[in-house]
């Protein structure tokens, strides 16, 4: 299935990512940050699924969106204090901070201009109906499953996340 | 003008959704059907719990309305819609104003994937149930952004309340789902899926559906799963978060008129959402009852009267009534009326006889069956059981759901692994 | 125009890079802790697009089941969860200490 009107759906959500984001840096108010974060992750998840890859999609939507950012509007409001909105926001060295982003931009500008050629255009349009089972597949697979070990690393590293905020957070350990 | 009608008609002979085939007018035709269709359900569902609680605690209900109460809900939403809107002093306004929005927004487009039958869905992506588990879950940060834009502490801890009760059980939820895709991995195909019709179909294949598979895991996690969804959408007996004696109704104390009717539209679609993905993941879907063990050309054409006859009984229901009203002057309005409502009744049980239209009706008819039985149980529930105490609600969630919902996921998979 | 039109590869490179730099920015100049998480959360999504958008030009070349960019993403967002609750959780612990949610508040070895 050939997708529709590519270039206008990649532009408004990218408009949507880049917007949300500058809106996350620059709002006093840490829930508003949290909402245009929200707004971001949601666009993002969009240009999961142009660039097929459906199963990310979901888990960003799920994990992200709706676990992530729970959590940070939790802690949010655990800890709002209203005086922080009347603070100065931005630190000191706000001015070397954005020449070091600066900097960082001309590398990216200067990498792309001159390797732009090593990404050529091909139109591929493979259908969706297998990423799951490829996904399932590098995970689990017995002759495929390439990324099994990670898999359990990574649940041991939830596992200590787990224990580390339950510890981190408690009024009396 | 022909390519147009070309365009349309290209669709109609098809078996994929339209999603799927890519034709936009048959997409934009089924989205506004499901919202219509969505609409036509949340008023009737007003309607329905109303009279089916009164009845439950022996008194009557609405009666004044219109003939029998059946009015009630459309003078609720003009009453809803004329209110005056109260914002609170300090409350921040744009939070407060997107915060209904996001619940509806995601409670509307996890209709998305539902399948009514196995062409009547808007769409069928690959990762349906995913999608619609995420989606579902965006709708506690819609809670939460309530409770804290209303600036006052009641609706915060029962916002802060709730989205801990709708978090803690989203994992039991998950891991009932998760047993059910097991499942359908023991097709003939031997590769499991994770589309709402492609597990319908599974079913179909596998001749059983899933709750009565490996029984009684099947069973078990079906239950896990419907004392999980009651707590996702904080219904009764885990509306501690919204319970008006305890904590003067939650998140939504502070909300009015419109803002509020949109939170209860949102609050119903859910329930009707988490129910849909009930029936299409245990329940068999748009499949009718007995779909192997009552095969034959006979047992189709017996359960094709089925939609008919429903709507004939509710007419017949109506014309009842209309014939035990007072036979006073005053109540001759609502005679007719009833009567009238019973006529349409009968006209519709009388169109689903016919052939033709009973058999493209037949699916979303047996799955509106189900998820109404559902909705009844919903009631039910509200009137029988007493409410859960916060603490106790975790405890259920985490200490006996979690557990319980692990133990038949491994216990399902042993099982498939020794059925292969 | 026409290079603009038709999306390619380095079209989500661009969008990646400009995410990361937006994250940068945020983590360098803002005092809000909350805010430089959800900064740090930005450029993890950054890197994310860009494994997935590698994994999509890696697939037209070696297959349609090429996919070790997506499941590398999955992997980043399971750890992007795991450093937020953690950080959240030394969050709360600095607040219940100091009543301040602001990074260069927190200068003292000891107090």
């Amino acid at each position: 299935m050939a997708p529709v009107a590519t270039p206008f759906f990649f532009y408004l959500l990218a408009a949507t990512m880049i917007i949300g984001g500058v809106l996350v840096i620059t709002r006093k108010n840490a829930v508003h940050s949290a909402l245009a974060l929200i707004t971001a992750l949601l666009a993002q998840a969009g240009i999961y699924l142009m660039l097929y890859a459906p199963f990310v999609a979901g888990v960003q939507i799920i994990l992200y969106a709706g676990g992530i950012m729970v959590l940070f509007l939790f802690v949010i409001m655990l800890i709002s204090i209203e005086r922080t909105e009347k603070e100065r926001q931005f630190n000191k060295q706000w001015l070397v901070g954005i020449a070091t982003a600066g900097a960082l931009g001309g590398l990216f500008i200067a990498v792309y201009t001159k390797g732009k050629s090593l990404f050529p255009e091909g139109r591929l349009s493979y259908p969706e109906s297998g990423n799951t089972q490829g996904v399932a597949d590098l995970l689990y697979g017995q002759h495929t499953g390439t990324y099994m070990f990670s898999f359990e690393i990574a649940s041991l590293l939830l596992l200590v996340a787990i224990i580390g905020a339950v510890v981190m957070a408690k009024k009396r350990i | 003008m022909h390519v147009i009608i070309d365009y349309i008609q290209s669709y109609l002979g098809s078996d994929q959704t339209p999603g799927a085939a890519g034709n936009w007018f048959w997409a934009t035709v089924y989205v506004l059907l499901v919202f219509v269709g969505l609409s036509v359900a949340v008023i009737a569902m007003n309607w329905l719990e109303r009279k089916i609680l009164a009845h439950m605690q022996v008194r009557l209900g609405p009666m004044r309305v219109g003939p029998h109460g059946l009015l009630q809900p459309i003078a609720d939403a003009l009453k809803l819609l004329l209110k005056e809107d109260l914002i609170p002093s300090e409350a921040d306004k744009t939070v407060f104003w997107i915060a209904p929005f996001i619940v509806v927004l995601a409670a509307f487009t996890v209709f998305v994937v539902v399948p009514f039958g196995p062409t009547h869905a808007i769409t069928d992506m690959n990762i349906g149930i995913l999608f619609m588990l995420g989606v579902s879950s965006l709708s506690v940060l819609g809670i939460v952004t309530a409770g804290w834009a209303s600036n006052s502490h009641y609706p915060l801890i029962g916002a802060l309340r709730s989205s801990a009760q709708m978090v803690s059980y989203e994992v039991a939820m998950g891991l009932a789902v998760v047993s059910v895709i097991l499942m359908t991995s023991l097709n003939p195909t031997g590769t499991g899926t994770l589309s709402m019709i492609g597990i319908v179909r599974a079913q179909q294949a596998q001749g059983t559906w899933f709750i009565f598979k490996f029984f009684p895991l099947g069973l078990i996690g079906f239950f896990i799963f419907a004392v999980a969804m009651v707590a996702e959408t904080n219904r009764a007996p885990f509306d501690l978060p919204e319970a008006e004696s305890e904590l003067t109704a939650g998140f939504h104390t502070e909300y009015s008129g419109f803002r509020w009717s949109l939170f209860f539209l949102a609050e119903y679609s859910a329930m009707i959402a988490v129910s849909s993905i009930a029936v299409t993941l245990w329940l068999g879907g748009w499949l009718r009852p007995f779909p192997n063990a009552l095969q034959g050309a006979r047992w189709d054409f017996f359960f094709a009267l089925f939609p008919g006859i429903t709507f004939l009984f509710l007419g017949a229901l109506a014309i009842f009534s209309a014939s035990r009203m007072p036979k006073h002057p005053y109540f001759r309005i609502q005679t007719l009326g009833l009567a009238g409502f019973a006529a349409v009744l009968v006209l519709i049980g009388a169109v689903l006889l016919y052939p033709p239209v009973s058999r493209v009706v037949q699916d979303v008819f047996w799955f509106s069956a189900k998820v109404a039985a559902f909705m009844y149980l919903y009631i039910w529930y509200r009137g029988t059981f007493p409410r859960y105490r916060f603490d106790q609600l975790m405890k259920v969630g985490w200490k006996v759901l979690l557990p319980t919902g692990l133990a038949v996921l491994i216990l399902t998979a042993t099982a498939g692994f020794f059925v292969r | 125009m026409d290079a603009m039109l038709h999306i390619s590869t380095l079209h989500y490179l661009v969008l990646g890079a400009a995410l990361f730099l937006l994250g940068v920015i945020g983590v360098l100049t803002r005092r809000n802790i909350v805010i430089v998480l959800m900064s740090i959360e930005l450029i993890l999504n950054a890197v994310n697009l860009n494994l997935v958008a590698f994994s999509r030009y890696w697939q037209g070349i070696h297959g349609a089941t090429a996919l070790h960019g997506q499941v590398f993403a999955i992997f980043v967002i399971t750890d992007a969860a795991a450093e937020a609750a953690v950080g959240l959780g030394i969050l709360i612990a600095f607040f219940r200490n100091k009543e301040t949610v602001n990074v260069d508040e927190v200068n003292l070895l000891k107090w």
